[in-house]
């Protein structure tokens, strides 16, 4: 199955306000990869996930999801298979409630109210929320929130998830809900994240960006036992690495 | 300043209602004939904004009194009047259910006299032509003082009117009017300070957002002052006939309150305050040709002894009071009945 | 009022409206016309009507009973909002000093009873539309607003507001901490501080409504709003509607107090 592989060729991005933040950056993403993008604050990483749906178009250089390379056009056919998860669960549930913030997709969609009801239903109960649906978000824990971004993902059946800092602001039970969860799916999975344990745990292969480009790319056990690179990247050993 | 329904006559709430309403439509109308999508997401979270900023306090200098924002003026000057009376107005909305601020017939009349104003009359009347392209942030500053004075001024006022066409308050309207406008005065210089200050605070901090956010505007032509003026001519004649009928045919609400006015010999520049004006729109528009002030009352004999009230013999009143405190007590009673249910 | 306090006020009422209540339960648009045919009922009694009003109390105190709405905070709410109306009517007694026999040997002057009438009338109305929205969720609100034909670029502007003001009035909140821990007392609490906070607190605004614009971009959004869910009028809704229209009647038109009052004087 060819069609779930990401591939980004020298990209290049920079802001309107002049900001280079991505340079030459090259990676290609295959099938049912759950891959790890590391790197210091400010490197790149969450402007590169922006790129994978179409929210950011590359300066220059080309991005192809699966068979469709990434245009104004093609965008939006783009966002039905790549569901991206934003870093704050506050930006990503704009909805009043818990049930139509996992429809929003669904029902932009166009599909009815019944088999909107049904992907609801399946996302949340996915995630463990069921129970959550009538609730507006600023009642919901900090863990919920982040089930609940992911099953408002989730409802369009994406083949690809990106997600940005999954587990930022987690309290430990949470996070490692959200990571049994995360092993779960069998999506391509891109995390770009701060925490090397929970990548470690959860992806096989790691980036390291730093100032917009790729510095390093390779599995996680090799890459995330390199002391030296990592303390490079403002980064350390994950404490799993750490104790042994 | 928040109107109240408790002040409010109905005739009064459905007219400012009626008028805040049509705003509304035509605005997301205009609105949505060329939208930026982003705007979306960024008018709700502006209204977002503006409920958080006006509940952050600060001591007014001198005084020692709390002041806090409107912000009708920053809306309007960032997203451009149309989505900065739909924010506005949604604000609005919010804080009469959550804090009762005037209630939910009064919202009418507050959309209108913290919404219309700023939005439709201070911002393409005084801040455009005074700020001009926006480039001088002196100008811009001047503007924003000059038009939230402007707007705050205008607010209150319709405050005084709606209130004492409603005539449920004895104030008289000079009275009334000295105690509102100045004081509205000097909270207008503060919040027109503090409108330069965050305007002036953004253009240095990020000016691309005002910029950009003029690229939102679908206004940039201006909203041609005749349109505006045309737009409230209109408003006034409905009024005025909406009042007029009411006037008319219920004679304890608005006439009393007029005879109240008029009767009064320090009241006598009234005379020629609104009456006449209603007169007159009544003889142009011809609503209701049989329109009369009843100028008779006032020389009627029992006039004097309290007009328009339901009879006062001891023996109904007592009937009164006796049945009031039953049927709260009844009411009280209901209401623990359910609550003891509720409990089991 | 301090920011925490306002702020934990809203988020109260906002957890009270989301109970499972026979109130709560009902259709929104039941309640949010019923509850304008009330106010409208109260509001257009003459302004010395003092005796009529009282049985309109049955409607909130049923709201707030069978809504399970505790009686203390919203009276607290009602009486935080007071202070213009009661400044508004207390000057009703001095300029209107028509003499008015009560009972023989009481005389008041007329300017009470409209006080008093405006004082009634500010109970009733504020309670009730607080007790609306305590039973009421806001996204029902709006649902029930949508539904009844308010422009729909309004009301999802409704809806981000109310989604963002608990995440906006948390923020300030955190930014108001930190102004108070450090300014001692007075100095710092002034205008230019507060210019600058209030600068701060837009940008990060405007920076937190392109986060979700992405988000909603990433989500499929093409410029709709999608609709909401639509509900259903039920038996419940229309027998409420029905007895309430019915009261609201009976107590407009009819002295229900006064003749009450006749038939205890006949039976003494």
């Amino acid at each position: 199955m060819s069609h779930h592989i990401i591939d980004f060729k020298n990209v290049f991005f920079h802001y309107p306000d002049g900001t280079e933040a991505l340079r030459d950056i090259s990676f290609r993403i295959t099938h049912g990869e759950s891959v790890g993008i590391i790197g210091a604050n400010g490197s790149g990483k969450s402007t590169l996930l922006l790129h994978m749906n179409g929210c950011l178009m590359p300066s220059s250089g080309t991005v192809n999801i699966g068979d469709l390379y990434l245009t104004k056009k093609t965008r939006q056919e783009i966002r039905r298979s790549v569901g991206v998860i934003f870093q704050n669960p506050d930006d990503q549930l704009f909805m009043p409630t818990v049930y139509d913030d996992v429809a929003f997709c669904p029902r932009n969609l166009g599909l009815d109210e019944d088999a909107v009801r049904q992907r609801v239903h399946d996302a949340l109960s996915l995630v463990n929320g069921l129970e959550l649906q009538d609730k507006p978000p600023h009642h919901l824990s900090g863990g919920q929130k982040s089930s609940v971004a992911i099953a408002s993902v989730m409802a369009v059946e994406p083949d690809i998830l990106a997600m940005d800092e999954p587990a930022a602001n987690l309290d430990p039970k949470s996070r490692r809900l959200l990571i049994n969860m995360l092993k779960t799916f069998h999506h391509s999975k891109i995390i770009a994240s701060h925490d090397l344990d929970l990548i470690l745990d959860v992806c096989r292969r790691c980036i390291v960006i730093k100032d917009g480009t790729v510095v390093a790319d390779g599995p996680s056990t090799e890459i995330l036992s390199n002391r030296a690179l990592l303390e490079e990247n403002n980064l350390e050993l994950p404490l799993s690495l750490q104790r042994s | 300043m928040h109107m109240a329904d408790a002040l409010l006559s109905p005739a009064v709430g459905t007219t400012m209602w009626a008028g805040s309403v049509a705003a509304l439509g035509y605005s997301s109308r205009k609105l949505k004939e060329n939208i930026d999508n982003q705007m979306i997401p960024l008018m709700g979270v502006m209204g977002a904004f503006i409920f958080a900023a006006q509940m952050i306090n600060f001591t007014i200098p001198g005084t020692g009194s709390s002041g806090h924002l409107g912000g009708g003026m920053i809306l309007a000057v960032i997203l451009g009047p149309y989505a900065a009376f739909l924010v506005m107005a949604s604000v609005l909305t919010v804080q009469a259910l959550f804090f009762a601020d005037g209630g939910l017939l009064a919202l009418g009349c507050n959309i209108w006299n913290m919404g219309v104003y700023p939005c439709f009359v201070a911002y393409p009347l005084i801040y455009k032509p005074i700020a001009g392209d926006g480039t001088s942030a002196r100008r811009m500053s001047i503007a924003a003082i000059i038009s939230v004075l402007v707007a705050l001024q205008l607010g209150p006022f319709s405050v005084v009117l709606e209130t004492l066409l409603s005539g449920k308050s004895e104030l008289p309207f000079s009275t009334f009017i000295l105690f509102m406008q100045p004081i509205h005065l000097a909270i207008g210089l503060v919040e027109g300070v503090v409108t330069a200050g965050v305007i002036r605070y953004v253009k240095n901090a990020r000016p691309e957002i005002l910029q950009s956010s003029g690229a939102f505007r679908p206004l940039d032509t201006g909203i041609s002052v005749r349109k505006v003026l045309a737009f409230f001519v209109i408003i006034a004649l409905i009024t005025g006939g909406a009042l007029s009928w009411f006037a008319s045919t219920h004679p304890d609400g608005l006439e009393w309150s007029i005879e109240k006015i008029t009767g009064r010999e320090e009241l006598a520049v009234q005379e020629r305050g609104i009456a006449p004006v209603l007169n007159k729109i009544q003889e142009k528009t011809a609503f209701l040709p049989d329109y009369t002030f009843r100028p008779a009352v006032t020389g009627d004999p029992e006039a004097g002894n309290g007009p328009a009230w339901p009879s006062i013999e001891a023996g109904t009143s007592v009937a009164g009071i006796v049945g009031s405190a039953m049927v709260l007590g009844l009411v009280l009673l209901t209401g623990i009945g359910v609550r003891s249910f509720k409990r089991r | 009022m301090t920011f925490d306090e306002e702020y934990y006020n809203i988020g109260y009422l906002d957890r009270l409206s989301y109970q499972d209540t026979f109130v709560h339960n009902l259709d929104p648009r039941v309640k949010l016309i019923t509850t304008m045919l009330f106010l409208f009922a109260v509001v257009s009694f003459p302004k010395y009507e003092i005796v009529a009003l009282f049985p309109f109390f049955l409607f909130p105190v049923l709201l707030l009973t069978i809504g399970e709405i505790p009686l203390l905070f919203i009276l607290k709410k009602v009486a935080l909002v007071s202070p213009f109306a009661v400044f508004i009517g207390i000057f009703n007694p001095l300029l209107d000093p028509v003499q008015v026999t009560v009972l023989p040997g009481l005389t008041l002057s007329a300017g009470w009873f409209s006080f008093c009438s405006i004082l009634l009338k500010f109970l009733l109305t504020v309670s009730t539309a607080l007790l609306l929205i305590a039973t009421t969720s806001f996204p029902g609100v709006c649902h029930a607003l949508r539904q009844i034909g308010v422009p729909s670029l309004f009301v999802s502007q409704l809806l981000f507001l109310y989604r963002y003001l608990f995440v906006l009035a948390e923020e300030s909140m955190r930014i108001i901490r930190a102004r108070d821990m450090r300014s001692y007392g007075r100095r710092g609490t002034g205008v230019k501080v507060f210019v600058r906070i209030v600068g701060m607190l837009f940008l990060r605004t405007i920076e937190r409504a392109e986060r979700v614009y992405y988000a909603m971009l990433s989500r499929g959004f093409q410029g709709d709003m999608p609709a909401l869910r639509n509900f259903r009028i039920t038996a419940a809704d229309l027998a409420f509607t029905a007895s309430v229209m019915g009261c609201l009647y009976l107590f407009r038109f009819y002295p229900v107090s006064e003749k009450l009052g006749l038939f205890a004087q006949g039976l003494f």
